[in-house]
């Protein structure tokens, strides 16, 4: 049977991984190219970078982190930020990318999805969705980082962008984001049950059952975390054995 | 003379095949070539691709790739990854077009609607990492059985003749996702995506001696 995948995300900024809360109150958590050995070697099913910063200076650091990742990890590597043309997703996929992660870019320029999916394929272009609930069993998509709404339903949102070629959505929820209160597993719910495509879920994972209720609960296709892991307090394959343990598939 | 040659017909990227390769076979002369007489000279042939089939045949075509390929499929060690397996087949249902013919069979899509034994919705693309249930092929030594690989397609091969089967995963029904025939191997997953059990069939690769 298919596994349910276990994402690691790393925010990196000026060639070093960071975790904030709510978007922002940045705290330092690494080296990515040594935390990124560390997950392989823990069982991690893929790694997603994001480039929080996405500055010029910053650009030519993420490449090299991505170039150096790829020579040592053989698992898939998703790598997002600061896309914003078809050249910017080439250059990723180059640098080692396997997946390319577009957000902003994707409200501003649906097109871009279109012509990227078409260009290098459905399996690599994932479209990650920043969610905010504005009413109950309502969420409207934010881009720049969390800074502005869009007026976007995510439901909807998310199955424009299927139609158009992306091959994954990345869902995150700001209002759980760096919370540690669990996901909120309505808004998974909502958009996994109207997608074909599959769904990683993010945004707010403190403990281990977080993880599996994301899965069991949210029915989302995969979990993605950060500071859980990165500040030592559980390991994937902890999380990983915590998850078989409630029956859920993964590979271990 | 080039040891491994990874054809690049312009879709997407090798360089995780080349890396993982060169992982492999640290000595080996491995090169990423669009040149039909490198891929002529090369004493192995890998066949990578992503995206869609029809923009792939199209993009082989143009690079006047077809008949290297052809020649390498059949007289050297070649392997073929993901679309490079299904390329192998007569017709795929994507984009209802013709493939290269070097294998009978078809390429047909996971249907939609696709639930699990607790009747939850199974995505498409199957992405992700599944269960290798493999024949005794050379490439499969060390390799366990049910050893995790990772996929990502939406389409899969239905080959005409069951002997060239050497794998097969479940979504949730059995498919074919590997299959080879004398010099010949071709799997759907990504070997250089997936970890231990991946790079031990690529290094299998380079040490197959096929009779």
């Amino acid at each position: 049977m298919l596994a349910k995948r276990i994402i690691p995300c790393l925010d990196v900024t000026a060639g070093r991984v960071v975790k904030g809360v709510h978007f922002v109150e940045l705290r330092d958590a690494g080296d990515p190219v040594e935390i990124a050995r560390r997950y392989d070697e823990q069982g991690a099913d893929e790694l997603t970078f994001l480039d929080i910063t996405a500055s010029s200076d910053d650009r030519g650091i993420l490449f090299r982190i991505i170039e150096q990742v790829a020579e040592q990890v053989f698992i898939p590597l998703t790598v997002g930020g600061g896309v914003r043309q078809v050249e910017d997703v080439r250059n990723l996929l180059n640098a080692g990318a396997d997946k390319v992660s577009i957000n902003t870019s994707a409200v501003l320029n649906p097109q871009l999805v279109a012509d990227a999916a078409r260009r290098y394929g459905s399996q690599c272009i994932v479209v990650a969705i920043d969610a905010k609930q504005i009413q109950p069993g309502r969420w409207e998509v934010f881009t720049h980082g969390g800074r502005k709404a869009t007026g976007l339903g995510v439901v909807e949102w998310a199955k424009k962008m299927q139609a158009l070629g992306a091959g994954e959505i990345l869902l995150t929820s700001m209002d759980r984001d760096g919370s540690k209160i669990g996901y909120d597993l309505q808004l998974i719910r909502a958009v996994t049950d109207a997608l074909e495509i599959p769904l990683i879920a993010s945004g707010g994972a403190g403990t281990l059952q977080h993880l599996a209720d994301g899965v069991k609960l949210g029915g989302a296709d995969a979990v993605l975390a950060a500071s859980i892991f990165h500040y030592g307090e559980y390991t994937i394959q902890q999380a990983k054995q915590y998850m078989a343990q409630q029956g859920i598939v993964v590979r271990l | 003379m080039v040891d491994i040659a990874i054809i690049d017909y312009g879709m997407g990227n090798l360089r995780s095949v080349y890396q993982a390769l060169r992982t492999v076979a640290p000595t080996a002369s491995i090169v990423v070539t669009d040149d039909p007489q490198e891929v002529d000279q090369a004493a192995r042939v890998v066949f990578p691709g992503q995206g869609a089939m029809p923009d792939c045949i199209r993009e082989l075509d143009m690079r006047g790739l077809r008949a290297a390929v052809l020649h390498a499929a059949r007289t050297k060690p070649f392997l073929g990854i993901c679309i490079g397996l299904q390329m192998l087949f007569e017709h795929s249902e994507e984009g209802d077009i013709p493939g290269l013919a070097i294998l009978p069979g078809r390429v047909v899509r996971f249907t939609s609607n696709l639930r699990d034994a607790q009747n939850n919705k199974l995505k498409v693309p199957h992405m992700g990492w599944n269960q290798v249930q493999h024949g005794n092929h050379p490439l499969w030594e060390g390799i366990d059985q049910n050893a995790r690989f990772y996929f990502v397609h939406s389409y899969y091969v239905c080959p005409q003749d069951a002997q060239f089967v050497q794998a097969t995963s479940c979504y949730p029904q059995p498919f074919v996702c590997a299959v080879a025939r004398d010099n010949l191997f071709a799997v759907q997953f990504h070997p250089e995506k997936s970890q231990g059990a991946g790079l031990m069939l690529l290094k299998n690769f380079v040490n197959w001696m096929p009779v």
